[in-house]
């Protein structure tokens, strides 16, 4: 559905007089093949934007070469806009017309008759959960509404492949899960393909086959999420003891769990990743109280795709977003 | 699930030369936007309304002085091109909250021709102004505007042409810089001067006393020549060379505007 060679865009900006080069994607290779969804996931700046809209033609790349729905988009973007439905960061319907009247324009922009776009928005609007909003004007809608008119406008003329650029930012977590299901129907009911920017790791985690992490426009990891988290060395043992005295000796059982490794000692809590550690928490526990060691608690943690955009990158995806 | 399917839609999709069907779109789309909120259209129409009502009586003593057989018959075609002039270069601020809101993205998405994005907007100004122009005329002639029926169309036309003119312009300029704050200082030095220095509002000229270096200047406006050209056309002078060079201004600065407009929203990168 979608292959990318190399794809690349620098802006230029002008500082005062000063010119300045800002590389937004700096080279990007990537595969999407039919029914997958793909989640791109990458801090705020990363250039997910920036791809995402010289994939569906809206910018040209300074360099590189895409193929999207099976067309060339430099060479034959409008036979791409015609195959992809693309629901941008910032919206896509003016707060003061009415929804139905956009959704019903922006269909025959495709070229579809309008009997047929009305009937195709008031399913649309049915399906997505926007029953009575037809004459609204998005405005007056609430944040996860909004969305879902968005949706619909990039779905009005079925196509087959669907970009969403950070489809549930600023959504309360109530709506953000309401949207998940009804972009993961996309597929299941329509068979589409869907390719979507996220910084929400939770997002990525829950929606996508394959997630892309990108990072100063490059690519820095591809996989499954299961994938990337075995990447990470390990879960995270975390033991709490009951009083400083026996830090140092529980610091020494634990390390000795994987050879060469020390675990990370910080008041009364030590912790280390282990490999497989549920197979590994028995054995410790009896060591542990043989030694006399007393724990208040102890928790065993999956790494999480923070964890691997913090192996790959050197910084948390928490403090970015 | 779904009723309509793939291929009936795509079947409807086959001709992608709908230039013409494409710019209705836009152009009902964009009127409906703007009757739904008439204010502006009103506060477009109150303002040359207001010079008529306001100035035009202390040009009633002066009409022998500038030249003039009726102060209105002079005055209108002044009032017409401001309208054409200032109601079309402030036009584009509405795209850029359109832009803002993600349409013009949407719709730079859809297969539809991107010229034809531009021209629904230039068609809904052409709309507005010549509404607009139809009511000045009849609120002239009811201050005691008397002009040529034949003269008083040409002038709507020459206006029409010069209001495309700067809607595309306004438009075009709209989507290059994107933020009001940029626009309105550039729009504001655009139009005072040229609505000083056309003679608009008096004639510019030496036979009426203004000094030399004021012509010399008002001289290079093509403006001053369509005004003077739209005043021909209402006194029913229709072969002066006047006319011709507000004909011929006319028809250029449009073909110019059009030109920098279509090549704006064609840029692939906007
Ligand atoms: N039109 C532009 N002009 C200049 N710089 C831009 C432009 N668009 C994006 N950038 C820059 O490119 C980088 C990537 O931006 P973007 O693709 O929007 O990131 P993301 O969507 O991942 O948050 C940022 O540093 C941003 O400032
Ligand atoms: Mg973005």
């Amino acid at each position: 559905m979608i292959h990318a060679r190399g794809l690349a865009r620098t802006f230029q900006t002008k500082r005062g007089r000063e010119k300045t080069e800002v590389v937004a994607v700096a080279g990007v290779d990537l595969d999407v093949a039919e029914g997958e969804i793909v989640g791109f996931l990458g801090p705020n700046g990363a250039g997910k934007t920036t791809t995402l809209r010289m994939l569906t033609t809206l910018l040209k790349p300074t360099a590189g070469t895409a193929t999207v729905a099976g067309h060339d988009v430099a060479s034959d973007p409008v036979a791409v806009r015609r195959s992809i439905g693309y629901v941008s960061q910032s919206g896509s319907t003016s707060g003061e017309a009415r929804a139905g009247d956009e959704l019903m324009d922006h269909g025959m922009l495709y070229g579809i008759a309008r009997r047929q776009a009305e009937a195709r928005g008031r399913e649309l609007f049915a399906q997505l959960e926007l029953d009575g909003m037809w004459a609204r004007q998005p405005r007056t809608l609430s944040g996860g509404q909004r969305r879902r008119l968005d949706i619909a406008m990039g779905l009005v003329h079925d196509p087959r492949l669907v970009f969403l650029d950070e489809p549930t930012t600023g959504l309360d977590p109530q709506a953000r899960a309401n949207l998940w299901t009804h972009i993961s129907d996309l597929r299941t009911k329509r068979g589409s393909t869907i390719f979507l920017t996220t910084h929400y790791l939770d997002e990525a985690d829950a929606l996508c086959d394959r997630i892309l992490v990108i990072d100063h426009g490059s690519i820095v990891a591809s996989d499954t999420p299961d994938a990337l988290k075995r990447q990470v060395a390990g879960d995270l043992i975390e033991l709490v003891l009951a009083d400083e005295q026996h830090v140092s000796e529980a610091a020494a059982q634990l390390g000795r769990l994987v050879d060469g490794a020390t675990a990370e000692v910080d008041g009364l809590s030590v912790s280390m990743r282990v490999p497989h550690a549920p197979s590994e928490v028995p054995g410790l526990l009896r060591s542990l109280d043989g030694a006399g060691v007393a724990l208040a608690a102890i928790e065993v943690r999956r790494p999480t795709l923070d964890d691997v955009f913090l192996t790959l990158t050197g910084r948390s995806l928490r403090e970015e977003a | 699930m779904a009723t309509t399917t793939t291929a009936e839609l795509q079947a409807t999709d086959a001709p992608s030369g709908n230039f013409v069907r494409e710019t209705g779109i836009i152009f009902r789309r964009q009127m409906r936007l703007n009757l739904r909120n008439p204010a502006w259209i009103i506060i477009g129409l109150a303002q040359p309304v207001l010079y008529l009502a306001l100035f035009g009586p202390l040009l009633e003593p002066l009409a022998a002085q500038i030249g003039a057989d009726n102060a209105y018959t002079f005055f209108v075609p002044g009032l017409l091109l401001q309208l054409g002039l200032f109601g079309a270069l402030f036009a584009g601020f509405g795209l850029i909250g359109e832009w803002r809101d993600g349409v013009i993205e949407a719709e730079r998405v859809t297969p539809a021709s991107r010229t034809a994005l531009l021209l629904g907007r230039i068609g809904r100004d052409v709309a507005l102004l010549a509404v607009q122009s139809t009511i000045l005329i009849g609120v002239g002639y009811l201050f005691g505007l008397r002009a040529s029926i034949v003269g008083m169309l040409i002038g709507v036309v020459i206006t029409v042409l010069v209001g495309a003119a700067c809607s595309a312009a306004s438009n075009a300029l709209a989507l290059t810089v994107k933020s009001e704050d940029v626009m309105a200082p550039i729009l504001n030095s655009i139009a005072l001067p040229v609505l000083l220095l056309s003679g608009i509002l008096l004639p510019i000229s030496t036979e009426t006393g203004a000094p030399g270096w004021l012509v010399a200047i008002s001289d290079l406006m093509p403006t001053k020549y369509i005004v003077t050209g739209i005043r021909d056309a209402f006194a029913g002078d229709l072969a002066t060379a006047g006319l011709v060079w507000a004909v011929v201004w006319a028809v250029l600065l449009f073909v110019v505007g059009l030109w920098v407009g279509t090549r704006t929203f064609r840029k692939e990168n906007a």
